[in-house]
C-alpha cells in the first residue's frame, strides 16, 4: 500500500492503525531476519498506533499522516528510542528529545516503527561499516543495499513502509536507492531541518526520503519542510506545496534537460549505460529535449567532498570522548586524556577512524588552506558550472551511481574505488542543490539502475513533478521486492 | 635598561538572559550542578546552535564604544580542543571575521592603545575535583555561556598603564550594561603577554600569563615578569616563549606549558552558524541606545568645573555617576558640593562598610535635601555629617531634623546668650582671642558644643567679634 492508501484506509476506518502497524512490525522482523535492515525495532509502536484508533473513534482531526508506518535512519534522534548512528560509541544513547523531523511526521500522524541500519555515521557506500552488521540487498542477498542509508532503502524496497527518512551527504540516500530500485530524494540544502540529525559534515548533510511513489514522497516533504528556528541553516519562507504540485503535469513538453558529458561516458558499465540511453529515449518520447553539457569542474568533485566531509567529521565526532553521555572505555584512575584516547580507539570503526584522521589532518595549522581551503574553493567552482549550466536547462541528468549493487566483500580492499563510486553523487551536495535516483531499469542480472535528476536550488518541487510524470509513464516503478 | 611591552586579552562575561547559542539561563552558576542544561550546551548528537541575538548586540555596542570597526558580515568558527568540561571538545567562536577590529583607548597620561579586535564566543563548563576520590565532576552550567574577548596591541608599557586599561574596560563595559566586568565573580578575566626590549630594538620574545582573576594579580605578575626577564636578559639568558599561571599566594608567575605543548585549535567556520550580515540601519540602532560613556562623563563634570581628581573618581563608576547626575539636575547649589560629599564622607562611609551605593537604601533626593537644608542654613555641616549615617540608611534629613530638633540657630538673641555665657566661663581664652584674633575659633568650637551643633557658625563668629569688640 501507499501511504496515500494508508491514509485513506485508515480515515475512512477500513483498516485500524493497529492492525497496520503490528503488520508491519510483523513485516519488519522478518526482513531484519533475512537482511539485517534495522538497528531497533520498537514494539510500542503498537501503543501508538492504539492512541491513534482512540483519536479516531473520538473524531479528533487526523494529520496528513494519519497512521503511516514509517521507518527512521539510526542517526536521525528520536525521542525515548535508542538512536545508535550505526556506531558502537553511541549503543546506550537515548535522545531525550525527536528531531524536528522526526517530531513533523510524528505531528502528522506517521509512526515510527523502527530505526534503521547504516553505515556507521554515515561513513560509506555499502552498509558494510555498521557496528551492527551488514545489511542485505533484498534483491540479491549476496549484494551491497548501497549506503550509508541501506537499512531504510530496504525497508521501502521490501514494503515494509511506504517512505523512510534517510541522510544523504554525499549520495547516502540516492545510492541505496538505486542499488534498491527505490525513488531516492535528497532535497535542497537547508530544506529540511537537520536539528536531531546525528551531524556528519553539516554543511553537506540533509536529510532525505526513500519512496517508491512519487506521491508519497510529496505526502513526505509536505508534512516535513518548512522553516526550523533550530537550524540556522533551515531555509526561510520557501513554503514549497509538494501536495499540491507533484501532479500537476502531464508531460515534459518545452522542458530542457542536460546530460552530463563527463560523467555519461566509459566510466559507467554497459548496463548503466544502456539504461541511460533508454531514459533519453523516454524523455524525448514524453516532451523533453535531451542535450549533451559539459562540467568541466565536475571531475573535481570526489577530492573535494573527501576533504570537506573528512573534515567536518573529525570536528562534529570530537565530541563523543566517554565524558559527557557516550560509552566509555578505561578506568577514572587512568585520567581523562587516556579515557577519551580509549573510548574512541576502541568505540569508532576504522572506517570512522580513517576519515577522523584525514579531516584532522586538512584542518591541521599550515595545511588548512592547502586542503579545506581550496575543497571550498573547488566547491564553489564546481557550484559556478552547475548555476551556468541551469541557465540553459532545467534538469541536468547523470547515472545514479557507475554501476549495479556489488557483492559484499567486494570492494572492502579498495578504499579509493569504493569512494570513486559516490562521484556523480557529491556534487548535490557540494553545490547544496536538491537531487532524485529514478527506478529507470535493470540489469542484465536483473539487478535494479538509478538514473540521477538535479535541479536548481529551491526548485525542489520540480523534481518531484519530473518522477511523478516518469512513474505514471511506466510499467511497474519501483516495485516491491518478494521476501 | 629594558622597555616591557604589554599586550592584553580580556573576556568579559555578557550579561545576556540566555546563553550564546541556546535558550538555557545563563546566570546558574550559583545553582545546583547541571541543572542549566539543554541538547545544545551538553552538545548531545543532532543539536545545532542557534546565535542569540541580544549578545550580537552588546558584542557590538562594545566594539563600538571602543571606536572599532564593525564588518559588514562576521562569522563564528569552531575552535578545537578536548577538555571534559568543553562538552563538543570544541568552542564556538570567532577566528577571521570578528565583530571588531581596529579600535582604540585612551589612557590619563594621553596614550592609545589599540584594540585590536573583538569577539563572541562561548564559554565552558566546570570541573570539580572531590577530595579523595580519583574521580572529577563535571558542572555544565557556564558552558554556553556568552563571552566577549578583547585583544589589545603590544602597546601597554607598565603595569599601571596596564591596571589603567582594566579599569577603564571595566568602567565601559558596566557604563554600556554589556557585563558586569567583575572579576571577583569571574565576569572579568585577563592574560598578558610581556615581553622587553632595549629601546629602538624589535619586539622581545613574550611569555604569556594566562587567567588572571584580578587587577592586582594582572600588575603584580607583570611586575613579577619583568623582574624575572629582566634578570635573565643580563645574565645573557634568552627568554622562552611560554605560557605562565599566576600563583597568588606565592606571589611568582610559574610555568604552565611550552610553546611546544600548545594546541592546533584547527579552526574551521562553524557550518551550523551562517556568516551574519550587519546591516548600517542595526548600527544605527545600536549608536542610538548607547549610554553615555565615562570618558564623556568625564568632560562633562569637568565642564562643570569640578575639581579633576574627583571628577575621574565619579565618572568611573557607573553608579556613583548615575547617582551624581541624578542629584545635579535636582539640585541648584554647586556642583562640587555633590562631588564633595560623595567622594568624602559618603566614600568614606561606604568603604568603611564594605558597601558599593546601590547597595545602600541612599536616594539622590535625599542626598539633595541634605545639601538644600545646609545651603539653607537649617543646619550646620556638622549636623548634617552626624545625620548622614542615617541617611544613607534610607532616613528622610529633613524629617530627622524635625524629630530631633536638629535646626540651626540662627536666633540672635539667643546665640548673643550662649556667647556671653562662654565669655564669662573662659577668661584664659579670651585673653589669648584678644592677642591673637586668630584663637577665636576656640571660643567659637565652645559655643558650638554649647549649642549641640545647632548654632549658626557664621552667626556665632560675628557676635563673638562684635562682643570682643
Amino acid at each position: 500500500m501507499t501511504a496515500h492508501e494508508i491514509v485513506s484506509k485508515i480515515k475512512s476506518k477500513k483498516l485500524s492503525a493497529e492492525e497496520l502497524i503490528s503488520q508491519a512490525l510483523k513485516k519488519a522482523k522478518i526482513v531484519q531476519e533475512k537482511y539485517n535492515a534495522f538497528i531497533t525495532i520498537d514494539d510500542k509502536a503498537i501503543n501508538k498506533a492504539k492512541e491513534l484508533d482512540t483519536k479516531i473513534s473520538n473524531g479528533e482531526e487526523l494529520g496528513l499522516l494519519a497512521g503511516v508506518p514509517v521507518v527512521v535512519k539510526d542517526n536521525i534522534c528520536s525521542k525515548d528510542l535508542r538512536t545508535t548512528a550505526g556506531s558502537k560509541i553511541l549503543e546506550t544513547f537515548i535522545p531525550p528529545y525527536n528531531a524536528t523531523v522526526v517530531e513533523r511526521l510524528e505531528a502528522a500522524g506517521a509512526i515510527v516503527i523502527a530505526k534503521a541500519n547504516m553505515d556507521e555515521f554515515g561513513m560509506g557506500s555499502s552498509n558494510e561499516n555498521s557496528a551492527y552488521g551488514i545489511a542485505k540487498n533484498p534483491w540479491d542477498s549476496s549484494r551491497v543495499p548501497g549506503g550509508s542509508s541501506g537499512g531504510s532503502a530496504i525497508a521501502v524496497a521490501t514494503g515494509v513502509v511506504p517512505f523512510a527518512l534517510g541522510t544523504d551527504t554525499g549520495g547516502s540516500v540516492r545510492q541505496p536507492a538505486s542499488f534498491t530500485g527505490t525513488i531516492g530524494f535528497k532535497p535542497t540544502y537547508g530544506q529540511l531541518s537537520r536539528f536531531g540529525v546525528v551531524a556528519y559534515a553539516s554543511s553537506l548533510d540533509q536529510v532525505g526520503v526513500i519512496a517508491r511513489s512519487s506521491q508519497d514522497l510529496a505526502l513526505a516533504m509536505e508534512a516535513m519542510s518548512s522553516h526550523d528556528k533550530n537550524d540556522s541553516t533551515s531555509i526561510k519562507n520557501t513554503n514549497l506545496e509538494f501536495l499540491k504540485s507533484v501532479a500537476s503535469k502531464k508531460d515534459l513538453t518545452s522542458i530542457k534537460i542536460g546530460l552530463i558529458k563527463e560523467l555519461c561516458n566509459e566510466g559507467n558499465s554497459d548496463d548503466v549505460l544502456g539504461i541511460l540511453q533508454e531514459t533519453q529515449k523516454q524523455l524525448e518520447g514524453l516532451g523533453a529535449s535531451v542535450e549533451t553539457v559539459s562540467l568541466e569542474n565536475v571531475r573535481y568533485g570526489i577530492a573535494s567532498y573527501y576533504l570537506v566531509a573528512p573534515a567536518e567529521a573529525s570536528s562534529n565526532l570530537a565530541r563523543y570522548d566517554g565524558m559527557i553521555y557516550s560509552n566509555r572505555v578505561g578506568e577514572n584512575s587512568e585520567g581523562q586524556i587516556d579515557i577519551m584516547m580509549k573510548t574512541r580507539g576502541e568505540l569508532f570503526g576504522p572506517e570512522v577512524r580513517k576519515r577522523i584522521l584525514m579531516g584532522s589532518y586538512a584542518l591541521s595549522a599550515g595545511y588548512y588552506d592547502a586542503f579545506y581551503g581550496k575543497a571550498l574553493k573547488v566547491r564553489k567552482l564546481i557550484a559556478n558550472d552547475f548555476a551556468r549550466a541551469f541557465e540553459s536547462y532545467d534538469f541536468l541528468m547523470t547515472p545514479t551511481t557507475p554501476s549495479v549493487a556489488y557483492k559484499i566483500g567486494e570492494k572492502t580492499d579498495d578504499p579509493l574505488a569504493m569512494y570513486l563510486d559516490d562521484i556523480d553523487t557529491v556534487l548535490a551536495n557540494l553545490v547544496g542543490i536538491p537531487a532524485i535516483s529514478l527506478p529507470m531499469g535493470q540489469s542484465k542480472d536483473n539487478l535494479p539502475i538509478g538514473i540521477q535528476f538535479f535541479a536548481p536550488a529551491l526548485k525542489d518541487e520540480t523534481l518531484l513533478q519530473l518522477s511523478n510524470i516518469i512513474e505514471q509513464n511506466s510499467t511497474n516503478f519501483a516495485p516491491i521486492v518478494k521476501i | 635598561m629594558y622597555e616591557t611591552v604589554i599586550g592584553l586579552e580580556v573576556h568579559l562575561a555578557l550579561s545576556t538572559n540566555s546563553k550564546m547559542f541556546c535558550s538555557c539561563p545563563a546566570e546558574s552558576q550559583k545553582n545546583e550542578a547541571n541543572t542549566a542544561s539543554c541538547p545544545v550546551c551538553l552538545g548531545l548528537p543532532g543539536s545545532l546552535p542557534t546565535i542569540n541575538e541580544h549578545a550580537v548586540e552588546k558584542g557590538i555596542m562594545f566594539s563600538l564604544a571602543l571606536d572599532c570597526q564593525v564588518p559588514k558580515r562576521t562569522q563564528f568558527h569552531r575552535k578545537h580542543y578536548y577538555y571534559p568540561d568543553q562538552p563538543k571538545n570544541y568552542q564556538i567562536s570567532q577566528y577571521d571575521h570578528p565583530v571588531g577590529e581596529h579600535g582604540k583607548l585612551s589612557l590619563s597620561n594621553g596614550r592609545q592603545i589599540g584594540i585590536t579586535r573583538c569577539h563572541l564566543e562561548e564559554d565552558a563548563g566546570r570541573l570539580v575535583h572531590p577530595s579523595y576520590v580519583d574521580y572529577s565532576l563535571v558542572d555544565v552550567n557556564r558552558a554556553g555561556t556568552a563571552l566577549i574577548e578583547m585583544v589589545t596591541e603590544p602597546e601597554i608599557e607598565s603595569s599601571d598603564e596596564a591596571r589603567e586599561f582594566l579599569r577603564k574596560i571595566r568602567a565601559i563595559a558596566q557604563a554600556l550594561g554589556i557585563s558586569d566586568a567583575n572579576p571577583e565573580e569571574g565576569k572579568m578575566r585577563a592574560d598578558v603577554n610581556i615581553s622587553l626590549r632595549k629601546a629602538g630594538e624589535e619586539l622581545g620574545t613574550k611569555v604569556e600569563i594566562k587567567n588572571l582573576n584580578s587587577f592586582k594579580s594582572v600588575q603584580r605578575s607583570i611586575e613579577f615578569e619583568i623582574k624575572r626577564q629582566t634578570r635573565i636578559l643580563e645574565d645573557g639568558g634568552k627568554i622562552r616563549q611560554d605560557t605562565m599561571g599566576w600563583d597568588d599566594g606565592g606571589q611568582k608567575t610559574y610555568l604552565m606549558r611550552t610553546k611546544e605543548g600548545e594546541a592546533d585549535y584547527s579552526y574551521m567556520p562553524e557550518p551550523d552558524l551562517p556568516p551574519l550580515i550587519i546591516s548600517q540601519e542595526q548600527i544605527k540602532q545600536i549608536k542610538a541606545k548607547t549610554p553615555e560613556l565615562p570618558d564623556s562623563k568625564l568632560a562633562r563634570y569637568l565642564e562643570l568645573k569640578i575639581k579633576e581628581q574627583d571628577a575621574k573618581q565619579i565618572a568611573i563608576d557607573l553608579h556613583i555617576s548615575k547617582f551624581f547626575d541624578e542629584v545635579s539636575t535636582s539640585y541648584s547649589g554647586n556642583s562640587q558640593t555633590i562631588a564633595n560629599w560623595l567622594t568624602g564622607d559618603i566614600a568614606g562611609y561606604l568603604n568603611n562598610n564594605q558597601l558599593k551605593i546601590q547597595e545602600t537604601k541612599l536616594s539622590p533626593q535625599n542626598l539633595r535635601k541634605l545639601l538644600e537644608l545646609i545651603d539653607s542654613k537649617t543646619i550646620s555641616g556638622k549636623v548634617a555629617k552626624d545625620i548622614l549615617e542615617d541617611v544613607i540608611n534610607g532616613h528622610d534629613p529633613a524629617k530627622l531634623v524635625e524629630e530631633r530638633a536638629l535646626g540651626q540657630i540662627s536666633d540672635n538673641s539667643a546665640i548673643i546668650a550662649i556667647a556671653q555665657k562662654v565669655i564669662d566661663d573662659n577668661p584664659e581664652l579670651v585673653e589669648r582671642v584678644r592677642a591673637n584674633p586668630k584663637a577665636i575659633n576656640a571660643l567659637l568650637g565652645l559655643v558650638m558644643r554649647e549649642s549641640k551643633g545647632k548654632a549658626n557658625p557664621e552667626l556665632v563668629r560675628k557676635t563673638l567679634q562684635d562682643i570682643l569688640a
